[in-house]
């Protein structure tokens, strides 16, 4: 297939940046998006030009380092994949295509289509962890034993990537689908409440810090979400963050 | 508003004041209700609701507070919101996972502050004009009788405010159609079993209220 990109082009934070379009050809429909770029890109060094900067790593749709907002939507048109899991096949033959870095106030641009998102790493250093005595004397965390159903919740929150898509996704740019899905993951198991008061209460801390909007309860965070986690957890972290706020001293 | 309070604690403070407003609302469209099914009962009530010290001392202050509390936190929130995305996408497709009313909160909001400023006008400053100013506290008109459904009727007699009443109250149904569901997901009330039923009757509230609103308006405009 034959296609028309329209491809956000900046070069470094301070660069103002805009749209410029190149057209690329013999795409074919089997081919992920990132493939399609790297199509590009090879075009690109071969006619002497810059080519386009973009995020990516294991291309397995399990690292979180593709972002994108292609044709409108974070990860694309498709359901429950990254950039990378995204195929040309979700295109038609003589499409424009306009791609966009992921847009918030907490994700500068680097380059092109490429955002810091270290805002998300900060927030985990914030109370994302368990502490845990490796001294030798580590109890089997399979010695606990843990309701099933709670088992699983975990497990679906502990699925986020932190790609960032609930950002790029929310009119507001607010976070708070990822700080819920690992305040989460640790609030439903027993290893992790040991911390859950500090933990909640200071992630949230740091995620206002960063300056991310506000939750408004769209639900547009965990439509795009390519793990599909369910803004259950943003409700979890409420209570969780209420809980924590009316105990902190 | 809300300097130094965290992004979760302003959250629940606006579902906890849009809690107290559906309770208001509920109450304000049962009492005019009563307009169209006994002009004396509505005037008795009304009385009742303008006299007693309690409602106008002590609940009417509270109502104000969290009208004034629930339009300052929500204008806040949209401008700390509308920062958190200095440079806009050329092009997005919101549409396509979020529902409009839920994107379009403030515009449905500031519609019904509009409103509410026409309503003060139309009602809310003239009774207070009567009663702290005039010093009228009998509720009587000229010839003795109870003068409120008379005021309210006469209200409805022009069109023009009819239809913008009739309108307002489509924004005021559209806020709630995410309002109220959205209080009860920001306080932290997600149920596999409940959410559904609390979507269904927020949807249900988001019609029938307004609706109700709306029927009063034209009732007394259709029986001039």
């Amino acid at each position: 297939m034959n296609l028309t990109l329209k491809i956000w082009r900046q070069n470094g934070a301070s660069d103002k940046g805009k749209l410029v379009s190149y057209k690329v050809a013999d795409i074919s429909e089997h081919m992920s998006f990132l493939e399609m770029l790297d199509v590009l890109n090879e075009q690109l060094v071969n006619s002497g030009e810059e080519p386009v900067a973009f995020d990516h790593d294991c291309r397995e749709g399990i690292c979180g380092m593709c972002s994108l907002h292609i044709n409108g939507e974070a990860h694309g048109p498709d359901r429950g994949v990254t950039t990378c899991q995204l195929h040309m096949r979700m295109f038609k033959d003589g499409d424009t295509i306009t791609i966009e870095p992921f847009r918030a106030k907490a994700f500068p641009v680097v380059k092109d289509l490429v955002v810091d998102r270290s805002a998300l790493d900060r927030i985990q250093q914030a109370g994302g962890y368990i502490s845990v005595n490796t001294s030798g004397n580590t109890q089997d965390a399979n010695a606990i034993p843990i309701p099933k159903a709670d088992a699983d919740e975990a497990m679906d929150a502990a699925t986020c990537i932190g790609c960032g898509a609930c950002v790029a996704s929310c009119k507001n740019a607010s976070a708070m689908l990822f700080v819920s899905a690992k305040v989460s993951q640790y609030a439903l198991l027993p290893q992790g409440r040991v911390e859950a008061k500090d933990r909640v209460l200071n992630m949230v801390s740091q995620m206002d810090k960063e300056g991310f909007g506000n939750c408004t309860n769209t639900g547009a965070c965990e439509v795009e979400c390519p793990k599909g986690i369910s803004i259950t957890n943003i409700a979890r972290m409420n209570r969780e963050y209420l809980s924590a706020s009316i105990k902190n001293d | 508003m809300g300097k130094g309070m965290t992004s979760v604690t302003r959250k629940v403070l606006m579902a906890l004041s849009g809690f107290f407003l559906l309770v208001f609302l509920l109450q304000h469209s049962t009492i005019n209700f009563l307009s169209v099914i006994s002009p004396d009962l509505f005037d008795s009530v009304s009385h009742f609701m303008g006299t007693n010290p309690v409602v106008q001392f002590v609940l009417q202050p509270v109502l104000a507070f969290g009208v004034v509390f629930h339009i300052g936190m929500g204008i806040s929130l949209e401008i700390q919101n509308n920062k958190a995305r200095p440079v806009k996408y050329a092009v997005n497709k919101p549409g396509e996972n979020a529902s409009w009313m839920s994107r379009n909160m403030i515009i449905t909001g500031v519609m019904v502050l509009l409103f509410f400023l026409l309503h003060f006008i139309d009602f809310w400053f003239p009774e207070l004009n009567t009663k702290f100013i005039k010093g009228d506290m009998t509720g009587l008109n000229e010839a003795g009788h109870f003068r409120y459904y008379e005021e309210l009727h006469h209200q409805f007699q022009n069109g023009l405010r009819v239809g913008v009443y009739v309108l307002s109250f489509i924004f005021l149904s559209l806020h709630l159609m995410h309002g109220f569901q959205s209080a009860f997901q920001s306080v932290g009330f997600r149920h596999n079993k409940y959410t559904p039923i609390v979507k269904k009757l927020g949807n249900i509230y988001a019609v029938v209220i307004p609706a109700a609103f709306i029927f009063i308006a034209l009732y007394h405009f259709l029986n001039a």
